[in-house]
């Protein structure tokens, strides 16, 4: 563990160079923002092209960097930059540093480039929106915000990010705020978030009052040395905040409504990163996890059911989205495992989520342009043999569909093989259990993404009378293809050359070389199997058989499934009914209790005055009779004392 | 004859003079109140000054007639206005300054 | 009070003028005050008062303030009381004022508090160590240059300082009774110019008229072209209705004159 520790802090270099740029990278999207929400409809014309050149210059910049780190030593590639003192009081000096390292540049890569694909392709899609220039002032926002959380250098810059990312979720969600379900669904997600947000400031001040200060070096340097009470307890708290923000069991109930926002929100966000901040938080808190098994357990618990719970919903699911964002939130469970397996899992949950970022995002796109298609449709009975009209889209799905499911050789099944195995390590009752959870979730995903997959493009077209299905533009369609080429090839070129577990090990540390409990090939063979056993199930059940336009009524298991397991009943009974019978009760304390007290005296003082002022009689003769009442006190007890 | 009897003397005229003060309801007759209520002062003043055998006493008295001379002339002023505002020299008729 | 008590009195006792005078003004002056507390008239007040003061200021001769004693007679007696009685008489020197009381409970907590006060300052006194040295030896150099070197030394800023208040009080006794004058005092000849200039008719009125077979005040006044003049008859009568008309008192001629005018007239 010592070696462990000693490999997760290399020593961090200052910047030089074009490292020392990063600040541009959050100046970039930020100016983008400001521009764009600040200037009013004069930048309407070109707003929207400003605010896709900022995060592809940030894009740029990114590979740059990227190239100059690869041009150093594995153990050189952290390269801090200090910025300027932000809380200077006391013993809390926090500094605003950028921390550029392979970690960081894994998610800094991603955002910018699957973020400039998205800003592209939403050029085309919100094409006809009024409020295009306010859409992509809120999508620099997001950028900006999310390139601050991943290069802080400290818990509590990071959190500054965070916040933002929150925020601009929060406003894209509800960016067609003038539906109340929509408004609705992006104040569920910011308070569910609020809930996760609350984790993480109370993990920033556990750091400060154990380990003096709250940047990435001094806590972990401090977690060395601090008791396992105090690092579960802090694991903890940092696994609520990235069950908040990744949308992980308990506080996963926001996500689905979430996809209320434009899709190429959810494909940016709720897809390809904001979500999966959760995983980075975990993974760059790995010296603090490393010291509390107990935490990680609780991580691995989270994310095994988590990855159940997404994909049992996702096979319910007909609106194409909702069952995206449930397959979202499955995968996201794999990270979360993966992550919670510690130095074995880490680099293959970070593998997993670039690859995760490109098909799903391509796989949300897609959809979009299958909406955009289908007039804003979303469900998925009223599709059907789309795979004829909409060529590209369906090609560049079928390739995430593809990776998603795990099919041997695209990106999918080289990450998610990898978490598998992973699972799979150790001793006891766990790598059985939580192994044979990722593998089964394996299978359904396989089931519901091709069920999602021959609904929508394959099998009668069920159409509504009204819709007149058609290829989206070249600028939607080219970021599909990017993101499909990605799918298809990220993996590979990662993966099987063990580039990414090399990239991250100065980060997260070498991941033993232990051996699954179940050899390696039977292991890989089993998982394949079952990805094509789900596959041909869900193309039995919905190519061979036609599909009804509405949905049956299904097993008890389906109807909980559409219902999210019941999450909403759950939540609105244990916290939100009590919430607001606590509430009622603290209005009505407040109320009558306090206000009582307080206007209480102040009557009472109030009546007593008004009593007392009776006295001010305004005769003169009843004052002089006072003031001579009073001087014969004086003179009494001037003679009293004197005697 | 003790000269202790001017000082009752003394004692008992300027209670007269507060009972007046608080009794009587004419400004004029208020203020007359008071004059006597000093000059029941000024002959403590002057019976002290003669007990103890120096003059300071007598000093004082005149003083205190100086002062109440000085205060005779703004007061009958003052009444002089009220009177011809209100038409009446009643203290207990000035009594809107109250709660 | 035993033997050291008789010495004392003995040692602090007047003489017996002293004490003959002091019994005779002593009741006189509280006589004289309690008068004054309950007379109804004001001006029998001042009396009263300027009663006590004379016999105080008697009591201040005959203890050995010679200078005091004429003061009280120039100042108070004089000066200030005239000053009362001025005001008195710009109030309304009849009016006497009513005894009743009229805040209840006043009467009773005045008297109880001043009979208490007077009790209580008795009663402190009767403890007070007596002395009597007398002021033959500061007086020695006569009353009125003893105080004057005390004023004029001792006191003199204190003397200075009465002064400034001296001649504050006066000013100000002045700003108050003070009446400001709004407008320019009007004088006869603007009257009469006022009068000429309103436009009425600023002659006698005509008496009524001359056709008179009783009282005449209702029988209008002819011009001498023959029209009556409205402005001889009240106008109280003119709108009752009760002027009579010439023709009914005139002669034949004056009928057979006045009457085509007045039908003209349209009255």
């Amino acid at each position: 563990m010592s070696t462990y520790l000693a490999a997760a802090e290399p020593a961090t270099a200052e910047a030089t160079g074009v490292l020392a740029l990063g600040w541009l990278l959050i100046a970039l999207p930020l100016l983008g923002a400001a521009v764009l929400l600040l200037g009013g409809r004069r930048t309407d014309r070109w707003g929207h092209l400003f605010g896709t050149a900022m995060p592809a210059l940030a894009c740029l910049i990114a590979l740059a960097q990227f190239a100059a780190l690869l041009e150093r030593d594995a153990e050189e590639r952290s390269v801090g930059s200090h910025l300027f003192s932000w809380i200077p009081v006391g013993a809390l000096e926090v500094e605003v540093g950028l921390l550029l390292d392979p970690l960081s540049m894994c998610f800094v890569l991603l955002v910018t480039f699957v973020g400039t694909l998205i800003h592209v392709y939403s050029i085309g899609y919100m094409a006809h929106d009024p409020d295009r220039r306010r859409f992509f002032g809120y999508l620099n926002l997001f950028v900006a915000a999310m390139l601050l959380l991943v290069l802080a250098d400290s818990f509590l810059v990071l959190y500054v990010g965070w916040e933002g990312v929150g925020l601009a979720s929060y406003l894209l969600i509800g960016f067609w705020s003038y539906n109340p379900t929509y408004a609705a669904a992006a104040k569920k997600a910011f308070v569910a978030n609020r809930v996760g947000d609350f984790g993480l400031s109370v993990a920033v001040l556990i750091m400060f009052a154990q380990f003096g200060g709250v940047s990435f070096s001094e806590v972990f340097a401090g977690a060395e040395g601090a008791s396992e009470g105090v690092l579960t307890v802090l694991g903890l708290m940092l696994l609520l905040a990235a069950c908040g923000k990744s949308a992980q069991f308990p506080l996963q109930s926001w996500l689905g409504d979430a996809m209320a926002g434009p899709t190429p929100v959810s494909a940016l966000i709720h897809a390809a990163t904001m979500v999966t901040a959760g995983v980075y938080l975990v993974v760059r808190s790995a010296p603090v996890f490393e010291g509390a098994p107990d935490a990680q357990l609780v991580v691995v618990i989270v994310g095994a059911v988590t990855l159940l719970f997404g994909a049992a919903i996702g096979c319910a699911k007909d609106d194409i989205k909702k069952a995206l964002a449930a397959s979202t939130m499955s995968q996201i469970g794999y990270m979360m495992l993966a992550a919670g397996l510690g130095p074995v899992g880490y680099a293959f949950a970070i593998f997993h989520l670039l690859t995760h970022g490109f098909f799903k995002a391509g796989l949300f796109l897609g959809a979009g342009s299958v909406m955009h298609g289908m007039g804003d449709q979303v469900n998925m009975r009223r599709f059907g043999g789309l795979s004829s009209v909409m060529k590209v889209t369906w090609v560049t799905f079928a390739f995430g569909w593809l990776a998603i499911i795990g099919f041997p050789g695209l990106s999918g099944f080289w990450s998610k093989d990898k978490i598998i195995e992973a699972a799979y390590v150790g001793d006891g009752w766990r790598p059985w259990v939580f192994g044979t959870a990722a593998l089964v979730g394996a299978g359904i995903t396989a089931f519901y993404m091709t069920r999602l997959f021959v609904m929508t493009f394959h099998g009668k077209r069920r159409w509504t009378d009204d819709v007149h299905p058609h290829e989206s533009p070249l600028v939607m369609t080219v970021p599909l293809m990017v993101l499909a080429v990605g799918s298809a090839l990220l993996g590979l070129a990662l993966g099987p050359t063990g580039a990414i577990a090399h990239w991250l090990e100065p980060v997260v540390g070498a991941h033993g070389e232990e051996e699954p409990v179940i050899a390696v090939t039977l292991l890989t063979t089993l998982t394949v199997v079952l990805v094509l056993a789900g596959a041909a199930l869900a193309w039995l059940t919905y190519e061979r058989r036609p599909v009804a336009t509405t949905a049956p009524r299904g097993s008890w298991l389906t109807r909980a499934a559409r219902r999210d397991l019941y999450q909403d009943t759950v939540n609105e009974s244990l916290l939100m009914h009590p919430g607001a019978w606590l509430t009622r009760s603290l209005v009505f304390f407040d109320n009558r209790g306090v206000d009582g007290t307080v206007n209480g005296l102040a009557a009472l003082l109030g009546g007593t005055s008004a009593r007392l002022r009776r006295l001010q009689t305004g005769f003169v003769r009843s004052y002089a009779l006072s003031m001579f009442a009073g001087a014969a006190v004086v003179v009494g007890a001037m003679l009293l004392v004197r005697l | 004859m003790n000269p202790m009897n001017y000082v009752y003397l003394s004692a008992v005229l300027f209670s007269i003079g507060a009972a007046g003060v608080l009794l009587r309801r004419n400004a004029i007759v208020v203020f007359m109140c008071v004059e006597l209520m000093l000059n029941a002062c000024n002959l403590a003043f002057v019976t002290f000054s003669r007990m103890e055998g120096n003059l300071d006493g007598q000093v004082i008295a005149f003083f205190v007639m100086v002062v109440a001379a000085a205060e005779v002339v703004v007061g009958l002023a003052i009444i002089v206005t009220i009177v011809r505002t209100r038409r009446s020299a009643s203290v207990d008729g000035a009594n809107l300054l109250k709660y | 009070m035993s033997s050291t008590a008789t010495v004392l009195a003995a040692a602090t006792d007047t003489g017996t003028g002293e004490a003959v005078t002091f019994w005779v003004l002593g009741p006189l002056a509280v006589l004289a005050a309690l008068g004054m507390l309950a007379s109804k008239k004001a001006v029998h007040s001042a009396l009263l008062l300027a009663l006590t003061m004379l016999s105080l200021a008697v009591l201040y001769l005959a203890q050995d303030a010679p200078f005091l004693g004429v003061v009280q007679v120039v100042v108070y007696t004089g000066a200030v009381m005239m000053l009362f009685l001025f005001v008195l008489m710009l109030v309304g020197v009849d009016s006497a004022d009513s005894l009743v009381e009229t805040l209840r409970g006043q009467r009773v907590a005045a008297v109880l508090g001043a009979v208490g006060f007077g009790a209580l300052l008795v009663f402190a006194l009767g403890d007070a160590v007596v002395t009597n040295e007398g002021l033959d030896q500061a007086n020695s150099e006569g009353n009125v240059e003893g105080l004057a070197n005390l004023i004029f030394a001792r006191y003199v800023f204190a003397f200075e300082v009465t002064s400034a208040l001296l001649i504050t009080a006066a000013i100000g006794a002045m700003v108050l009774a003070h009446r400001e004058r709004h407008l320019p005092k009007i004088t006869q000849r603007d009257l009469s110019v006022q009068r000429f200039r309103g436009g009425q008719y600023p002659a006698p009125l005509p008496s009524p008229g001359v056709y008179a077979r009783h009282n005449a005040v209702d029988t209008p006044a002819l011009l001498p072209d023959g029209t009556p003049a409205d402005a001889s008859v009240s106008r109280v009568l003119a709108a009752r209705g009760d002027v009579r008309s010439i023709p009914e008192q005139a002669s034949t001629t004056a009928i057979e004159r006045a009457a085509p005018r007045r039908e003209d007239d349209g009255s």
